[in-house]
């Protein structure tokens, strides 16, 4: 059974690597997304230190969204996912590595790149660091809570804009937690609480996502 | 090994067919004919369970295939009309990645083995991509000689985009298949000389509803 995850996830990583544009786009749009904040709101260093983590974070959802509409899209298109669904296995674990797979191409990188992110808006190590932190706890919870929108909408007309709609009002308690465990670390309070909250969210997304996917995804094929 | 009972379909509307039964046992071979838009793919979904029908239920070992769906899969081999074949990945990518998926440990040389006998070791390096739509097919149907264990084969139009030698390599397949107390269940609408005793039956597309 964990062959079967694993061997999806490795599959995932392959194609990845063999159409490198699709994950470059992503991180690309991300930046691109956080670069047009100063040139909106100015060039004033204590404004933009103040928005950065919230700005991050936004950017973050967006890119995470604007990824998912190839998740399952492809797999749809060409007969792989009915191969999937008929392969005998678990079908809540291989889409467990089908999101694995998701994660490592868009919310690792993010949180690698937030780091960089960080050092531009001038923030200072701690709430630095607590952003990062921020990221690499939430951004898991994307892809779960994300990959059961993009299963709900596949195969629909304008999935695109429906699987915005749907999974953005979901996002919402992450970008909470995330903004606030940033905010206490400016504050000098501990961050600590949020960042748990954040694990927590992604951790229940673990447990509970897997399933939700799995009878959308049955629902959509048919 | 597999019972359709009292199957109705519906799709939009339209009922493709009704109080439709039948049981296909070990070493038996299937054909499902009819014309376009009688419902020969729907069955085939219904049958492997991608698609519920609107009344009905399709049983495997005497069990309906809801209940035992992984047990079901695994005993199962379904080549739609769609390929399932990556156009990234190369045939033996292709072949590999399926194989594990399905929790099925084949070697590198099964893989060569299963893409030989369906003429296209030569071709095994590529993208699928940049092949022909015909040996596209042949990698979906290569499935076929990997999944040594599942007994039952469901082929949505596998002669499309074959060519003679195709046909006659698939045909060489389903004989030895159902020899080995296997069972097939197939559409086509191509004239196929069957190489094993089929057991017909033809979809009629109703009129009105």
């Amino acid at each position: 059974m964990i062959r079967a995850l694993l061997a999806v996830l490795r599959r995932d990583l392959l194609l990845a690597m063999r159409q490198r544009g699709d994950v470059a786009n992503v991180l690309l749009f991300f930046v691109i997304v956080i670069t047009m904040f100063p040139l909106g709101v100015g060039p004033d260093k204590d404004t933009l230190r103040l928005i950065a983590p919230g700005i991050v974070w936004v950017a973050a959802l967006l890119a995470a969204i604007l990824s998912l509409g190839r998740l399952f899209a492809l797999d749809y298109a060409d007969g792989t996912l009915e191969q999937i669904l008929l392969s005998g296995q678990p079908l809540s674990l291989t889409v467990l590595g089908k999101i694995a797979a998701h994660w490592l191409m868009t919310g690792a990188p993010i949180t690698a790149l937030s780091i960089m992110l960080a050092m531009v808006f001038d923030m200072a190590v701690g709430p630095g660091a607590t952003l990062v932190a921020s990221l690499l706890l939430g951004t898991p919870s994307l892809s779960l809570i994300g990959a059961v929108g993009a299963a709900l909408t596949l195969g629909l007309r304008g999935a695109g804009v429906l699987v915005t709609l749907l999974v953005l009002p979901l996002y919402v308690p992450v970008l909470i937690c995330g903004a606030l465990a940033v905010n206490a670390s400016v504050g000098g309070l501990s961050p600590v609480p949020w960042l748990m909250i954040l694990g927590a969210l992604s951790l229940g997304a673990t447990a509970l996502a897997p399933w939700a996917i799995a009878a959308a995804l049955r629902v959509s094929v048919e | 090994m597999i019972e359709a009972i009292e199957l109705q379909c519906e799709r939009g509307h339209r009922r493709l067919f009704d109080r439709l039964s039948f049981v296909v046992s070990a070493g038996q071979c299937l054909h499902i004919a009819g014309d376009n838009g009688a419902g020969k793919t729907s069955l085939l979904r219904i049958l492997c369970g991608l698609l519920r029908p609107t009344s009905g239920e399709v049983r495997w070992q005497g069990r309906p295939i809801g209940k035992v769906r992984d047990e079901y899969g695994a005993d199962l081999v379904y080549v739609g009309h769609l390929n399932g074949v990556k156009d990234d990945l190369t045939a033996a990518e292709n072949l590999r990645t399926w194989a594990a998926m399905a929790g099925l440990s084949v070697g590198a040389e099964q893989v060569a083995q299963a893409l030989r006998l369906l003429a296209i070791e030569r071709f095994s390096r590529w993208p699928a991509g940049q092949l022909s739509q015909g040996q596209k097919r042949r990698i979906g149907l290569a499935r076929l000689s990997l999944a040594g264990r599942a007994h039952l084969w469901i082929l949505d139009e596998p002669f499309n985009a074959l060519d003679r030698r195709g046909v006659a390599t698939l045909n060489q397949l389903i004989e030895r298949h159902v020899a080995g107390g296997g069972a097939v269940v197939l559409t086509t609408h191509q004239a196929w000389e069957a190489p094993v005793p089929v057991v017909r039956l033809d979809l009629v597309a109703e009129a009105g509803s």
